[in-house]
């Protein structure tokens, strides 16, 4: 009789690649439905047109490549990069943006890097900053949440204006984000920096109608859903704490340090955190291993570089929101920061050395 | 050496980086008392059973052999010899399949047991404490002794190096899921042990022995704390259960904070570590004169009925301890030799319990699951979190693939122990260690390669440099009898003009005037800046002056490249100056001279087939 063969070792610790990525996934959820509870059922409709075209993008990406479809759909990375991408831009855009979007980033981003864990930047964020250079004004028109917006879209209307960019009863986005007394309602970022920039103060910046008591209204609830999912992928171990930390340590230390001693023109670290996508790009996008930094201590010091690039582009960048930006230029960092932050291995350390003679 | 002094004086137990928990599974088998395996049909005896030579047979087919006859000679110290696991006859001397994952065949004795299990002479020695320290290396060589815990490196010899020794370590952590074969031992044959680590200690020369158990073998610890109590310089330590925490080094950093630093042994630590069954092996060698024959395996998986630990004589057929021990196959079934995280899969079972099996593990795949397909690797870093050695298993794995192999030692491959944790953790299921020890053994083929090229190399340049010097010689000869042969005709025609002949009228007195003048130069060869010099005459002139100053720079260089090579590769046995004096016809110095050579470069291929073997051994260290 012979027997199996197999490497050693032989038991494996029962957490799987795709499950690491479901859970992400499912982490998701609350972030997801406090979106559309405050910006509508459109992103629902984005999640779903991502997700089918990175599945089919994919499956003709690694058929072409001669490899097998249904290994490569199974891992689940394609399903996190179409979510993540759909819930991060407005959700009402058209749907040629989110189909655009995502064949880039699922076919030039990663398949032709060479598939899975190839990659060198993030998919989602590359394919985001594709689209909001290319449709600026696609890209930047995001309703005003639920509360202060002057309608209220259903679903169909929802679906009928992500189609055909206007609503059934023909309103395009430009004028559904107009309120009655004629003013367009920006994000609070916008509305924020925009007014600064106007030469206005922050107490004056901050009596704009979107912001609400802690930051922006619906978007500080939508940045605490993901924070709650964020805390579920540490506690679940899908994700360690060195990008967020070092994430948010970079983006609240200077701006903290910059509202003390500015306090009039220089947002505070609250407003920071819960504004934009922060609570998203800490917990779900910068920690993508795979363009990542891999010691913890090069995730630390990636997480930090990404923090301090948002702080710096929002303070004083042309864009007021730099998550995605901030991201891919941390990428592009990734192979120094881990050619210098290589830990010294067991017998390596000086100490160990020394004592020997 | 200070620091770690004062570390295990106040008996801290320091922590090594990474680390897993998996399933422990040690309880069905450790808790059945130890059994002793009937002796099977026959027992097969590899000649080559550990790290170190293989020693040469002493025993023929047919002979009849009494328990604990030596059947081998042990090559020099390298090597250990074997011991007949019971008395019987020599079935046959034969290639038989190995205890490898290969499976592959190997030269091995079979011995029948006659069923009488009849001792050889014994000389017990209760009073080792009188004897040498010499004699009692000797003694353990002798008998057979290797590291039971690992690669089975031959215990004399860990024990004879020539350096202080500050603290022996004896390791009992057995740190592997399901091996239970020395918490049995420790629970049942306590006193034993501390017998054995007292003659280690002995050996040694320490006065500081550290007994290491993992907090998970509450009985163990209890037994062996009885049993070291009349002995105030053993001390028992006690380490949290992670795995792998009873690997040598990270063993030694738990117990003195400190690493091994990269490359070296333990000893230049003042540190010697053997495990609690090489203890126990070395009391039975030198107080009952009992050779290495036998060995505590544990026997367990799911699809054992009787799951539990055996002695097991040495030779002793996987199939037949299975089979003793209640086998039931399953579909895929995997055979494992060793532990769930350091085992190896046997494709067949025909092959023996050698010195280095602990333990036989058929598990059932709702227990263990087989490995599902490789997934890319996605960074995630698990695996560098628990390593022990601190990697960076992913970038190795990418190395490893990618086949770059000045990177792969840049990033330290060779200090990876191959514990397995990075794979048992990875997600994406890779199996990096396979990876891991594919690469290590090219990149040891491929210096192994490379030292063989470079020696060749060596070997034509010196052949090269030879023949460049004989021809330069032999050129050097003819240019001599040649310069010799003109001197004459100059000689000859002066003398001619001396007497000029009618005859020739006036052209002869031009040819020789010309003559003269020629040979005039030539006797001023030196000084160069003559006036008077025919123009003609010049361009030859300073052409044949500056071929004489090239052929003795020339000379002077091929002297000296020829002394260097000498000097350097002693393949080329003659001097230039005794070949350039030694005339050319005489026949019998040049057969002399050509033996000599002969001899020269035999001692040299001797001498590098010596090399290659001390190139090879630091591999063996590697496995200790």
């Amino acid at each position: 009789m012979s027997f199996k063969v197999a490497a050693a070792p032989h038991g494996h610790s029962q957490k799987k690649t795709n499950q690491v990525m479901a859970w992400v996934v499912f982490a998701l959820i609350p972030g997801v439905i406090i979106q559309s509870y405050f910006f509508g059922w459109g992103v629902w409709f984005q999640i779903l047109i991502a997700v089918t075209v990175a599945y089919l993008s994919e499956s003709i990406c690694v058929w072409a490549r001669e490899r097998s479809a249904r290994q490569a759909l199974r891992d689940n990375t394609a399903l996190v990069t179409a979510v993540l991408l759909a819930i991060s831009i407005p959700p009402l855009a058209p749907w040629w943006i989110i189909v655009i979007g995502t064949l880039f980033s699922i076919v030039v981003v990663k398949q032709v890097y060479g598939g899975m864990g190839q990659n060198i930047f993030n998919p989602a964020m590359a394919g985001y900053v594709l689209l909001l250079i290319s449709f600026p004004v696609q890209m930047t028109h995001w309703l005003p949440a639920a509360p202060i917006a002057p309608y209220d879209l259903g679903l169909w209307q929802t679906l009928h204006t992500i189609i055909f960019e206007y609503t059934p009863t023909g309103y395009d986005v430009e004028q559904l984000r107009t309120t009655v007394d004629g003013m367009s309602m920006a994000t609070p970022l916008d509305g924020v920096k925009t007014a600064l920039d106007q030469g206005k103060i922050l107490t004056e910046a901050y009596q704009q109608p979107m912001l609400g008591s802690l930051a922006g209204i619906g978007w500080q609830w939508l940045n605490l859903g993901f924070l709650l999912g964020g805390i579920i992928l540490l506690q679940q171990r899908i994700i360690r704490w060195h990008i967020p930390v070092g994430f948010l340590a970079g983006l609240l230390v200077p701006s903290f340090l910059a509202h003390m001693f500015a306090p009039s023109i220089m947002p505070g670290p609250i407003f920071h955190a819960l504004s934009g996508a922060t609570m998203l790009g800490a917990f779900f996008i910068a920690t993508d291993p795979v363009s990542a930094a891999t010691s913890d201590r090069g995730r630390l010091l990636f997480g930090l570089l990404i923090g301090l690039l948002i702080w710096v582009i929002r303070t004083w960048g042309g864009y007021p929101d730099a998550v995605a930006f901030a991201v891919l230029l941390a990428n592009l960092c990734v192979p120094i920061i881990d050619r210098y932050t290589r830990p010294t291995v067991y017998g390596h350390h000086s100490g160990a050395k020394h004592d020997a003679e | 050496m200070q620091d770690i002094k004062q570390f295990v004086e106040s008996g801290q137990i320091a922590r090594f980086p990474g680390g897993i928990h998996p399933p422990e599974r040690k309880q069905p088998a450790s808790e059945q008392p130890l059994r002793r395996v009937p002796y099977a049909d026959e027992l097969i005896l590899p000649l080559r059973q550990h790290i170190g030579l293989s020693g040469q047979c002493t025993v023929r087919v047919g002979e009849r052999v009494l328990k604990g006859q030596p059947l081998t000679d042990a090559a020099l110290h390298q090597g250990l010899p074997l011991h007949a696991p019971t008395s019987g006859t020599v079935k046959a001397i034969e290639q038989r399949p190995m205890s490898h994952a290969s499976g592959l065949p190997e030269q091995a004795i079979v011995i029948t047991p006659d069923g009488e299990d009849k001792w050889r002479e014994r000389q017990p020695r209760p009073d080792y404490q009188q004897r040498d320290k010499a004699e009692l290396l000797d003694i353990i060589q002798a008998a057979g002794v290797a590291g039971l815990g690992g690669a089975g490196f031959p215990t004399s010899q860990k024990l004879a190096q020539q350096k202080p020794v500050s603290y022996l370590i004896i390791n009992g952590v057995e740190c592997e899921p399901y091996i239970c074969a020395d918490d049995r031992l420790m629970r049942e044959h306590a006193r034993d042990i501390v017998l054995g680590m007292r003659i280690l200690a002995y050996i040694t020369g320490t006065d500081k022995t550290l007994l290491a158990i993992e907090d998970n073998k509450p009985e163990a610890i209890d037994s062996m704390r009885v049993a070291i109590a009349e002995y105030d310089d053993i001390e028992l330590r006690i380490v949290p259960t992670k795995y792998p925490s009873g690997g040598e080094k990270q063993l030694i950093q738990l117990l003195t904070g400190h690493e091994v630093p990269s490359k070296q042994l333990p000893i230049e630590m003042g540190i010697i570590m053997q495990n609690v069954g090489t203890a126990f092996a070395v009391k039975e060698a030198v107080i009952d004169d009992k050779p290495l024959i036998e060995r505590v395996v544990t026997l367990t998986g799911e699809c054992i009925e009787q799951p539990g630990n055996v002695w097991s004589p040495l030779g002793t057929p996987v199939d037949a301890l299975l089979e003793y021990a209640g086998f039931k196959p399953e579909q895929q079934q995997r055979v494992i030799m060793g532990g769930p995280m350091m085992g190896f899969t046997l494709p067949i079972t025909a092959v023996p319990v050698i010195k280095t099996t602990n333990c036989i593990l058929v598990p059932s795949t709702r227990e263990l699951p087989p490995p599902g397909d490789e997934m890319a690797c996605i960074r995630c870093g698990a695996c560098a979190e628990v390593c022990p050695a601190t990697l960076q298993p992913q970038q190795l794995q990418w190395l490893a693939k990618a086949k770059d192999y000045p990177a792969l030692e840049e990033n330290n491959l060779f200090d990876c122990i191959e514990c397995g944790a990075c794979a048992f953790v990875c997600p994406s299921e890779i199996p990096l260690v396979h990876y891991y020890r594919q690469a290590k053994s090219q990149m040891r083929n491929q210096a192994r390669e490379q030292a063989k090229a470079e020696l060749a190399k060596k070997r034509f340049e010196a052949r090269q440099a030879r023949l460049e010097r004989e021809k330069e010689e032999r050129l050097e000869r003819h240019r001599k009898a040649a310069e010799a042969r003109k001197q004459m005709q100059q000689q000859q025609a002066q003398e001619a003009s001396e007497q000029p002949s009618d005859n020739d009228g006036k052209s002869s007195a031009v040819a020789a005037a010309i003559a003269r003048a020629k040979a005039k130069k030539a006797a001023q060869e030196d000084g160069s800046s003559t006036p008077a010099q025919p123009a003609d005459a010049e361009p030859e002139q300073k052409s044949k002056k500056s071929a004489a100053v090239a052929a003795a720079i020339e000379r002077a260089k091929a002297k000296k490249a020829a002394q260097q090579t000498a000097r350097e590769s002693d393949v080329e046995a003659e001097s230039p100056a005794t070949e350039q004096q030694r005339p050319a016809q005489d026949k019998s110095a040049a057969v002399a001279a050509a033996i000599a050579r002969a001899k020269k470069k035999k001692q040299a291929r001797e001498q590098q087939t010596s090399d290659d073997r001390a190139s090879q051994s630091p591999d063996q260290e590697d496995k200790q």
